[in-house]
C-alpha cells in the first residue's frame, strides 16, 4: 500500500518561532494554472506588530556583533541553503511553474547573493566611511551604522523568483546589522517560509528577520506608520499603493527606498542605503 | 562700573552700502517680485534695514526657468575645473567683503558680531573653497561609477545661520554641477541678496544661481515645482514631514536636516571646567537657536550641584545686548514670534514643575531678548525635556551609570547630535557607538568643518551635509539605487 505523504503547514516566522497568524486566517497557495498547494498564513496588523516589536527586541545585539561574527552568519544562511537546494528546486517548480534547471538556477543565485553580502559585512564601513581632515585640533572619523528595523516587501522577476527577490533585499539590510520585517511575495510565498527554517536552523538569532505572508496591502500603512519602524524597502511595491505608503511614511521621516524594477542587483549601495553616518569628534590635546 | 563691564565697543555699519529695497534674483539680474514686498527688521532694535520683494507663484516658475536654462545651456557643458574655478573665485570674494558680511549677518540676524565675525562668515569662505576643489574630482567621491548633476536643486534655509546655511546648501549643488534657486528665511533674507550680488562680481553665469525671498507660501512652490530634481530643506520638523509627504512617489531626490533634542553628558571625571565651557556653547552659542544645540544636560548624580554651580556662575558672566558690540556674549532672538515660543516652552516648564533660574542680566528696552536659562528638576516627561525649544533655554538632568545616560539620551525621536564629556576614552568610544545620533561631539561642542558630514538620524532628517558624503545628494550614477535619498 502506497504511503500517505505529509504536507507541511506553512506558518509565519516571528522572534525565531513559528507562530499560525493570531487571525487564523489563510489563504490558498496555488501554482500557476490554479491547482491547490497549501494553505498559508496572511498575516494580520496583530501579526505585524509582533514582528516590530521582535525586530526592535533582537537589534542592538544584532548591531553589536563583531562586523566579523555578522559576516559569518550570513555566510552560515548560505551554507544551510546549499543544503536544501532540493526542498527549494521542488517548491519554486510548483509555485512558480517553472523548470528543474530555472529553479535551480534561482537557488543559487540566492546563495550567491548570500555569500556576496556576508563578504561585504566587514568591508563596506570601510569604503561609506572616512576620517575628515578638518581646520583644528581634533580626531574627526563618520562611519556607517544600521538605521535599526527596515519593512522590506520582497521584490518579483519574470516568473516570481521569490527565493532570489527575498534574498536580495533582505541579505543587504542584514550586512550593516538592520533587523527585518519581510513581507514575502504575496502569492509565492512557499519558499519565503522554507527559507524561515533555514534562518532558523543556521546561526541567524531570533528576531532579526521575521516573515510574513499573505497580501501585504492591509499592513503596509500600519507598518509605514509604525513609529519603531526606521526605514522601508519597497522594492516589491510596484504593483501596490506605495506612493500612499511612502506618504505615511513622512510622519516618521523614515527612510524610504521607492520599488525597484525587477530583483534588484547585488550592490554596495543597497546596504548603505540602510546606513546612518555617524561622525565624531574629539579634541586632540598632549596634555 | 564693575570688572565685568567694558565701555561700549559697537562695530561700525559704516562697511554696508545697502540698497533701499531688494528684488529677486533670477538669471543673474536682480528683478522685481510680483507679491508684496516685506521689510526685513533688526531685531535687537526692531528698526527696519531694508525692504525685500516676495516671489510668488510665477516668480518661482520664473527662477526654476532660469536655472534650468544655465544647466542645460551652461553649467552641464562645463568642465568640473572650470566649475571649482567659479567656487574659488566666490569663496575669495566672501573672505574679501568678510567684515561687510559679518555685519550684515548681525544686522538682520541679532546675532553677536563676534560669532559672525568669527564662525559664520569664515566657515562660509571654508565652505566654497572646500567644494570648490571637489567640482573636478567627482569621480573620486565614492557617489558610483560616473557621477553626474541631478540638474535644478531647490534650496531652502531657516534663519538661525543665514548665509552659512546658504553655504551648506549652494556650495555642494555647484560643485556637482547642479543650479539652484535658493530661498532664504523671511526673517533673514539681507546675506543671501549680498551673496547675489557676489555671484555677479564673480561672473558666474546668470541662472546658476537664483535667490527667491518670500515665507512659507513661496518655499511650497518651490517644493511643488514640476521641473526641480531636488530638494534641500534646513528648518523645522513639521515642515520637513510636509516635504516628504508633498515629494512622496516623485523622483526628486530628498534631504532633510531637521530639528533636534542633542543630550550634552556630563561624567563624574570629565574636566569640569571645559565641560561647562562646553554646555554654554552648546546651549547658548547663536541664543540657542540652533538645531544641534545640547539643549539636554545629562549630569552624573554625585557632580550635579556643582556642575549647576559652576554654569551659574559662568552664565552669570556673559554679556547680553547689542549684537554689534564685540564684548557681547548674547544677542537677540531672532524674531518676536520666536521669543514667544521660547517663552510659551520655558512657562511650561515652570507650570510642570522644573525649576527656572535665569542670568540676571538687563534686557534691552527695544528688540526680542531672552536671558540665559537653566531648568532643573526636570523630568523627562515635560514638555523642556522632550520639545526642541530653539532658544537659550537648558534642562538639566541626572543620570547614575552610563547605561542611564545613553539610554536618556536615545530617549527622544530626533537624532541630530549628543555630546560627551570624560577623561576616559574607551568609555567616551564606547557611548559613541551607542548614542543614535548624527554627530557627536566629545569633550568639545558645535564643531562644525566642511569637510566633516552634519546631519541626522531618526527624525532629525536624512543626508548629509559636509565632507564628500555632502555630495552625494547632488549626484547619481548610472549604479545607484534610485531615487529614495
Amino acid at each position: 500500500m502506497a504511503r500517505l505523504a505529509i504536507p507541511k503547514t506553512y506558518k509565519l516566522y516571528i522572534g525565531g518561532k513559528f507562530p499560525r497568524s493570531e487571525s487564523g486566517y489563510t489563504f490558498e497557495v496555488t501554482t500557476p494554472k490554479g491547482d491547490f498547494l497549501a494553505n498559508a498564513a496572511q498575516a494580520s496588523r496583530k501579526d505585524a506588530r509582533d514582528a516590530v516589536s521582535a525586530a526592535r527586541s533582537a537589534q542592538s545585539g544584532f548591531a553589536g556583533l563583531t562586523a566579523y561574527n555578522r559576516g559569518q552568519i550570513l555566510y552560515r544562511i548560505a551554507e544551510v541553503l546549499e543544503g536544501r537546494v532540493d526542498q527549494f528546486v521542488e517548491e519554486i517548480r510548483a509555485s512558480e511553474g517553472v523548470s528543474a534547471q530555472a529553479a535551480k538556477k534561482q537557488v543559487e543565485q540566492s546563495i550567491d547573493t548570500w555569500v556576496w553580502y556576508a563578504g561585504f559585512a566587514d568591508k563596506y564601513a570601510q569604503i561609506a566611511g572616512n576620517g575628515n581632515p578638518v581646520a583644528g585640533p581634533y580626531f574627526n572619523l563618520s562611519t556607517p551604522e544600521p538605521t535599526g528595523v527596515v519593512v522590506a516587501l520582497s521584490p518579483a522577476g519574470k516568473t516570481g523568483e521569490s527565493l532570489l527577490g527575498l534574498s536580495a533585499v533582505v541579505a543587504p539590510i542584514l550586512a550593516s546589522g538592520n533587523t527585518a520585517v519581510v513581507l514575502s511575495h504575496p502569492t509565492q510565498p512557499l519558499s519565503a517560509i522554507s527559507f524561515a527554517e533555514v534562518l532558523a536552523t543556521s546561526d541567524v538569532p531570533g528576531g532579526v528577520v521575521n516573515i510574513l505572508t499573505g497580501n501585504p496591502e492591509p499592513l503596509m500603512p500600519w507598518l509605514a506608520a509604525h513609529a519603531d519602524v526606521n526605514a522601508l524597502d519597497l522594492a516589491g511595491g510596484s504593483e501596490g499603493d506605495w506612493v500612499s505608503w511612502q506618504q505615511d511614511a513622512a510622519e516618521t521621516l523614515k527612510r524610504v527606498l521607492p520599488p525597484s524594477r525587477g530583483i534588484p542587483a547585488r550592490s554596495l549601495e543597497r546596504i548603505v542605503a540602510f546606513t546612518e553616518l555617524k561622525t565624531v569628534w574629539h579634541t586632540k590635546a598632549l596634555g | 562700573m564693575s570688572f565685568l563691564d567694558y565701555a561700549p565697543a559697537p562695530e561700525s555699519t559704516a562697511v554696508l552700502n545697502l540698497r533701499k529695497s531688494y528684488g529677486l534674483f533670477i538669471g543673474g539680474e536682480f528683478v522685481d517680485g510680483s507679491g508684496s514686498a516685506f521689510p526685513t527688521v533688526s531685531p535687537s532694535t526692531e528698526e527696519i534695514i531694508t525692504t525685500v520683494a516676495e516671489a510668488n507663484e510665477a516668480d518661482v516658475d520664473r527662477a526654476v526657468a532660469a536655472a534650468r536654462k544655465a544647466y542645460d545651456k551652461t553649467w552641464s557643458r562645463m568642465s568640473g575645473s572650470e566649475r571649482g574655478k567659479y567656487l574659488f573665485r566666490i569663496a575669495r570674494i566672501l573672505q574679501e567683503r568678510a567684515r561687510e558680511l559679518a555685519v550684515a549677518e548681525t544686522l538682520d540676524n541679532g546675532k553677536p558680531i563676534r560669532e559672525t565675525r568669527d564662525v559664520d562668515i569664515p566657515l562660509v569662505a571654508a565652505w566654497f573653497f572646500y567644494y570648490a576643489g571637489w567640482a573636478d574630482k567627482l569621480e573620486y567621491a565614492g557617489a558610483g561609477p560616473n557621477p553626474r548633476a541631478l540638474g535644478v536643486a531647490a534650496q531652502i534655509i531657516p534663519w538661525n545661520f543665514p548665509l552659512l546655511m546658504l553655504a551648506w546648501k549652494i556650495a555642494p549643488a555647484l560643485a556637482a554641477g547642479n543650479t539652484v534657486v535658493l530661498k532664504p528665511a523671511e526673517t533673514t533674507p539681507l546675506t543671501a541678496l549680498l551673496f547675489a550680488e557676489i555671484c555677479q562680481q564673480a561672473e558666474l553665469p546668470p541662472g546658476v544661481v537664483n535667490i527667491v525671498t518670500g515665507a512659507g507660501p513661496t518655499g511650497a512652490a518651490l517644493v511643488a515645482h514640476p521641473d526641480i530634481n531636488k530638494v534641500a530643506f534646513t528648518g523645522s520638523t513639521p515642515v520637513g514631514r510636509k516635504i516628504a509627504q508633498t515629494l512622496a512617489g516623485s523622483s526628486t531626490k530628498v534631504t532633510l536636516e531637521l530639528g533636534g533634542k542633542g543630550a550634552n553628558i556630563i561624567f563624574d571625571d570629565a574636566a569640569i571646567d571645559q565641560a561647562i565651557e562646553g554646555v554654554v556653547s552648546g546651549i547658548f552659542f547663536n541664543q540657542g537657536h540652533v538645531c544641534c544645540a545640547g539643549s539636554r544636560l545629562l549630569v552624573q548624580e554625585n557632580i550635579h550641584d556643582d556642575v549647576v554651580s559652576r554654569l551659574q556662575r559662568r552664565l552669570s558672566t556673559l554679556r547680553l545686548g547689542d549684537p554689534l558690540d564685540k564684548n557681547t556674549d548674547i544677542g537677540a532672538v531672532n524674531s518676536k514670534a520666536q521669543l514667544e515660543r521660547i517663552t510659551e516652552i520655558a512657562n511650561s516648564g515652570d507650570d510642570e514643575g522644573a525649576h527656572r533660574w535665569s542670568a540676571a542680566c538687563e534686557i534691552p528696552a527695544k528688540g526680542f531678548w531672552f536671558p540665559p536659562t537653566v531648568f532643573t528638576d526636570v523630568h523627562t516627561s515635560h514638555r523642556i525635556a522632550r520639545e526642541e525649544i530653539f532658544g537659550p533655554v537648558l534642562s538639566v538632568m541626572t543620570f547614575r551609570t552610563p547605561d542611564e545616560a545613553v539610554a536618556k539620551a536615545n530617549n527622544t525621536p530626533y537624532g541630530l547630535s549628543a555630546g560627551i564629556w570624560t577623561e576616559k576614552a574607551s568609555r567616551m568610544l564606547s557611548i559613541a557607538d551607542k548614542l543614535r545620533a548624527g554627530v557627536i561631539w566629545a569633550n568639545t561642542f558645535n564643531k562644525f568643518d566642511p569637510a566633516s558630514p552634519f546631519g541626522g538620524f531618526k527624525e532629525s532628517g536624512y543626508g548629509r551635509e559636509g565632507g564628500r558624503h555632502g555630495l552625494f545628494p547632488y549626484l547619481e550614477s548610472s549604479d545607484w539605487t534610485k531615487g529614495g535619498r
